[in-house]
């Protein structure tokens, strides 16, 4: 009676179970990689029922990020404007372009623009635009170089692991309150010293417990 | 008497008392029957097959990021910023009497519901049922349009009838209406009885107060409305009266109660309240000395208080001398199920005492009186007079007297029109149906008790169809006005004085229109018609035997208005802690008589009328009188509350709106469950209440550190690292408790959470967040009780957190116990651990199918919780953090004392929370805890709870005590002991951890 199984079955079996095993856990690695927030969320840049330039507006035109995003120092939420907040410069300035056409839509109907969000936390975070806003963190900490997008994308990832690193090392994402809107701030000196100065200064204690931004 | 401590020991309910196998059954259990079993609606089996293929398809899905829209306003309104709340004040009105809001809304929809601190009815709290008020606004069943013989129909077409319904001088037209004190639906009520000046009108209240006005209109020749000053009276004789509860518009009553219950020291008084009624009310359970009567012996008593009869028990005497060493600062109330006379007696008593003037004075009334009655209608509707009924609000065809028999005699009337909240009862009767509009939608205006008028401002445009009262009279008689802000606001502009347009703007801002108080108006007593009333009243007592009946307004739903909210059903009742039911209220000793227990369904039977209503026995509940809930066994309502309890009104008459005697009562041969949660989270007997009379206190001002002292030893927990600037504590003085559950409800509205149903409750699935538990101390018949609200400790030490296998609940720099919900994964090891069990979890996904209407209530500033997941108390973190946001982002460094608030203690009446910063010593906080009345519980376990409890005090007549222990009639029967240990154990140092 033959052998049930050859010599090299052994051998076979254990390259099998390698090429298996290496396989599952690349696998993995990848589907992990994937899954981060740094790959699915970053880059988000979906396509908006006005093709609005924040390039051309906040930066070519120097409009300041507060003009249209009114509420960032008094609210949790930074809030999208108003149609009549478009339409005070487009009753004039290019008032006919198709571009604009669903904006004076809005305007005479009195119905919203149906912007796309970009930047999206869970339900469960609690996040406070003003808290930040004022205590000299820039928007560029977290929505990037705005100013020359043409259409916003999401470049940052916002998970649970990118905010505790700043709530635990606030000093490099700190400036004057005053340059918190100036995207491109470039300071004379080390940002990291004016950050760390500040930070003394305001006596700025992020929280790192769960309720500071889960309720 | 010498130490009132020891040897006291108190018990939740009759099973724990005596021990039953059921009992120790349920409380050795871990966890509740089935509560690990996934119910309905779908099997275990369901559920794996579809987490099988939601895994499957979770892997396509997450490449695809949900895309969610903003939606900008085109056009901002003035003040508004997107995600922060505003505030208005406005006005609820409940029985005609307005009580002042101030309500929170977010992006133009209201969620939260708080008292107005400038309303003299609200003084800053607000009752259970003004909160939960804010859910019928949301309330998917709510009446939506107009119907037309049970068919939708329009506004307009309703206008289009309206001359044919309303002929010229009104000649069989007749309006049943709710009363009313707006003074702008007055004016629209005057312009209606000009056009149809044959018209004849009813205001009808199922839970009517007018009997007190009555009795003064006996004593002083004129319908007056009495108010009351309670922090002024020293001692209180309330009649078969629960001032705190039900029985006058409370929160002002609670307030003024609180203040001579608020004891500083062993060195201050306090007031001394004596109590003598039937049904154990939450005013009883505040009372130094409790009497149970027969509703009718409250005759026999004023009659006795007054000198005018004779057989009194031995304590009214001492009474008697009591209220007379306090001549001018006492005060001696009846309830509403009380006759005319005895409140003329009850005036009488105190103009003798010297009260009047001082603890109780007389104005103009705020409700205007009832030119017909709802018996006139039933004759004039049996003769077919009435060829237009109007019907504005109410429930009449539910809660009409039963002798009218209204509901059958609907369809003689040529046109019913129903205007309500609800397709109710009513409504199903009437030809045409009108959505009435909710308060919080609609403007209007009311009166409080003293007169003060507010304005009544919508939150919200109207959801549905919904018109008011004024709105509809106004549309039937043709009023100048026709939108109910041109109606209230032309009223009132006609009336300011000066800058008109300012004085508007402050009423709306203040909620109170300024000078618009009754002032007193001068009495004088008239003797011979009291004397006169009186031997009536003598002579209608000759005879009266056998059971008597009672009927009280629900605590929950009223008087059935509020069958259809949830948060009000689950409610547990303050003292039989029952949940979504009402039941007969039965003595130990008339249960026995009867033959019956706790759940067996009785028959009750008076004049050929009958109901059926399951038995609760109660401690406390007087012999033969039976107290009966109304409101519950709503037929038409909507989901949440149809069937729910039992109609008790079908044995209610005309004569017998107060209470009824000569009712005949048999077993039915059934047996219904009722749920309570009394004997849910039990901490099995350890010390938790503390409680002493004010001369032990003054004796022994230590009183509870000798109960609780245990010496400090090391934790075997790290310490938490407590390095925040502030550190939070709480302080519940159960001295001011009255038990009322404004804070249960407040917390459920501020913090999302969830209704579950008789059904969960029953398996001790209830979610509050706090829950109030209520000891029974004493005699199994005539026990005393006392109310003790429990949250989450947040203890220092915390043992729910070395448990958490994933860390979802750890601690805070500032000393709470965070949880995080989206950290945790269910183990429920964290309750199991607790010591106080005060964690939920949420064992279904009660969210899961909130209607989407009813999602606007949620309060966006916290999580609704899901399916898995533990909760409970947090200190309204989010109101924490939303003030130190607005302290660092105003420049302020500090948070001051005071400026955050916990939604249960903004509400409480009585001012018996206080929370603030335990880090500053000169908080409020600090310095309550430093009282030598403040203990935790179970300081033996060394878990440093943050919440800490100001003992219990009574103040009796040591005259009265003496006379009980000599046994005067009183009864001074014991329980039996239960097995075991006492549940109430004094821990001394000895015997300590």
């Amino acid at each position: 009676m033959p052998a049930p199984f050859s010599k090299s079955a052994d051998r076979r079996l254990r390259i099998v179970a390698l090429a298996v095993g290496t396989g599952g856990l690349a696998a993995l690695a990848l589907a992990t990689y994937l899954g981060s927030p740094e790959v699915r969320e970053t880059g988000y840049a979906p396509r908006q029922p006005v093709e609005y330039s924040h390039k051309l507006h906040a930066g070519d035109l120097g409009i300041d990020c507060r003009y249209c995003h009114y509420t960032v120092e008094k609210s949790a939420f930074a809030a999208l404007p108003p149609t009549e907040v478009c339409m005070n410069c487009h009753v004039r300035v290019k008032k006919d372009s198709p571009l604009l056409e669903p904006v004076r839509e809005s305007h005479a109907s009195g119905r919203p623009i149906p912007w796309v969000r970009v930047h999206r936390l869970p339900d469960y975070v609690y996040f406070n635009h003003r808290a930040h806003v004022t205590a000299g963190v820039s928007c560029v900490s977290c929505h990037g170089r705005v100013d020359q997008m043409i259409v916003v994308r999401q470049v940052k990832p916002l998970s649970m692991t990118w905010c505790l690193d700043c709530h635990r090392n606030p000093a490099p994402n700190l400036r004057p309150v005053e340059e918190v809107t100036n995207l491109g701030w470039q300071p004379d000196r080390d940002p990291a010293e004016i950050g760390r100065e500040i930070l003394e200064a305001n006596q700025i204690q992020p929280p790192t417990n769960c309720s500071g931004c889960h309720r | 008497m010498a130490n009132e401590l020891t040897g006291k020991h108190y018990w939740r309910s009759l099973d724990e008392l005596t021990g039953t196998p059921e009992f120790r059954e349920w409380l050795h259990r871990e966890f509740p029957e089935g509560a690990s079993e996934l119910t309905s609606p779908h099997s275990r089996r369901r559920l794996l097959k579809l987490m099988a293929a939601s895994f499957g398809l979770a892997g396509l899905i997450s490449c695809r990021r949900p895309e969610e829209r903003i939606l900008p306003l085109a056009e901002r309104p003035e003040d508004y910023i997107p995600g922060n709340p505003l505030y208005y004040a406005t006005a609820m009105t409940v029985g005609g009497l307005a009580t002042g809001l101030i309500v929170e809304a977010h992006d133009g929809h209201p969620t939260k519901i708080e008292g107005n601190p400038k309303h003299p009815a609200s003084l800053g709290a607000a009752s259970a049922l003004a909160q939960a008020s804010i859910l019928n606004l949301y309330d998917p069943d709510r009446s939506q349009r107009v119907l037309e013989n049970g068919r939708p129909s329009s506004w307009e077409r309703f206008s289009q009838a309206v001359p044919n319904l309303f002929p010229a001088p009104g000649e069989g037209v007749w309006v049943l209406s709710e009363p009313a004190s707006s003074p702008s639906l007055g004016a629209v009520r005057r312009h209606f009885l000009d056009r149809f000046p044959r018209a004849q009108w009813v205001d009808y209240d199922p839970l009517s107060r007018s009997a007190e006005l009555q009795g003064a209109r006996i004593a002083f020749g004129r319908r007056l409305q009495p108010q009351y000053d309670f922090s002024k009276a020293e001692v209180i004789f309330a009649l078969d009266c629960d001032f705190l509860g039900v029985d006058v518009p409370s929160l002002r009553a609670v307030k003024q109660f609180a203040k001579g219950r608020h004891v500083e020291n062993e060195h201050d008084s306090m007031n001394r309240l004596y109590v003598a009624e039937s049904a154990f009310s939450i005013t009883g359970a505040m009372a130094d000395h409790r009497f149970r009567i027969k509703p009718s012996g409250a005759a026999a008593l004023a009659l006795a208080l007054a000198g005018k009869g004779n057989g009194a028990p031995y304590w009214l005497d001492i009474l008697r001398r009591d209220l007379e060493a306090h001549r001018g600062r006492s005060l001696v109330v009846a309830g509403p199920r009380q006759p005319a006379a005895v409140h003329a007696l009850v005036w009488l008593i105190n103009a003798e005492l010297g009260n009047l003037g001082e603890t109780v004075w007389f104005t103009e009334p705020p409700l205007p009186p009832s030119p017909q009655s709802v018996g006139d209608l039933a004759a004039a509707l049996e003769a077919g007079e009435v060829k237009t009924l109007l019907i504005l609000g109410g429930n009449p065809a539910f809660d009409a007297p039963a002798d009218a028999e209204l509901a059958a005699r609907l369809e003689k009337a040529g046109t019913v029109i129903h205007l309500g909240a609800e397709v109710n009862e009513t409504a199903r009767a009437a030809h045409w149906h009108l959505p009435e509009a909710h308060y919080l939608e609609a403007w209007g205006d009311a009166r409080a008790l003293d007169g003060t008028a507010s304005v009544q401002q919508p939150l919200i445009r109207p959801l549905y169809e919904g018109k008011t009262a004024a709105e509809t009279l106004a549309l039937v008689s043709g009023y100048p006005q026709q939108r109910g802000y041109d109606i209230v606001r032309t009223y009132w502009m006609e009336r300011f004085s000066g800058d008109k347009e300012r004085a508007w703007r402050r009423a709306l801002h203040d909620g109170v229109i300024e000078g618009t108080a009754f002032a007193p108006v001068e009495v004088a007593l008239r003797r011979d018609a009291v004397d006169a009333e009186a031997a009536k009243l003598a002579a209608s007592l000759e005879g009266q035997s056998g059971l008597e009946v009672a009927f009280y307004p629900s605590a929950s739903v009223w008087d059935g208005r509020f069958a259809n909210n949830g948060w009000l059903q689950e409610m547990p009742d303050p003292m039989t802690k029952l949940v979504w039911d009402n039941a007969a209220l039965l003595s130990p000793a008339t249960a026995r008589e009867l033959g019956v227990e706790t759940g067996d369904v009785l028959r009750l039977e008076r004049e050929g009328r009958s109901i059926e209503v399951p038995v609760y026995v109660m401690p406390g509940q007087a012999d033969g009188a039976i107290a009966l809930e109304v409101g519950y066994g709503r037929r038409n309502v909507g989901r949440v509350g149809n069937g729910v309890g039992h109609d008790v009104y079908p044995l209610r008459t005309a004569a017998t709106m107060g209470y009824a005697a000569g009712v005949s009562a048999s077993p039915a041969g059934r047996r219904y469950k009722l749920v309570t949660t009394q004997e849910h989270h039990v901490m099995e007997g350890r010390p938790l209440v503390l409680e002493a009379t004010i001369e032990h206190y003054r004796t022994e001002p230590d009183f509870v550190d000798q109960a609780v002292h245990v010496p400090e030893p090391e934790s075997l927990y790290e310490h938490p690292d407590l390095t925040g600037e502030y550190q939070w504590g709480m302080a519940i003085d159960l001295n001011a408790c009255t038990g009322c559950n404004a804070c249960l409800v407040a917390c459920q509205v501020e913090n999302n959470i969830a209704i579950v149903g008789k059904k969960e409750v029953a398996r001790g699935r209830e979610m509050h967040w706090i829950r109030l538990d209520r000891y029974f101390t004493g005699d199994i018949a005539d026990p005393r009780a006392v109310f003790q609200p429990v949250a989450c400790q947040q203890c220092e030490h915390a043992p729910c957190e070395n448990v958490c296998p994933v860390a979802a609940t750890s601690h805070s720099p500032e000393g709470l116990n965070d949880m995080v919900y989206n950290r945790c994964v269910g183990t429920r090891y964290c309750s199991n651990n607790c010591p106080y069990k005060v964690r939920r979890f949420n064992f279904l996904d009660w969210h899961g199918d909130v209607p989407g209407v009813k999602k606007l209530v949620f309060n966006p500033d916290v999580t609704v919780r899901m399916r898995g997941v533990m909760e409970k108390c947090t200190y309204c973190v989010q109101r924490i953090q939303e003030k130190k946001i607005q302290a660092k982002t105003e420049g302020r460094r500090q948070i001051e004392d005071g400026e955050i608030v916990t939604a249960c203690q903004q509400t409480c009446p009585a001012d018996a929370i206080v929370f603030g910063n335990i880090a500053d010593p000169n908080s409020r906080v600090s310095q309550v805890k430093k009282r030598n009345r403040d203990y935790v519980m179970l300081a033996e376990l060394n878990v440093k709870p943050r919440t800490s409890y100001l003992a219990k005090l009574r103040n009796p007549n040591p005259e009265l005590a003496l006379a009980e222990t000599n046994g005067g009639g009183h009864a001074s029967m014991h329980g039996p002991a239960p097995p075991g240990a006492s549940p109430f154990r004094i821990l001394n140092s000895a015997e300590g951890v």
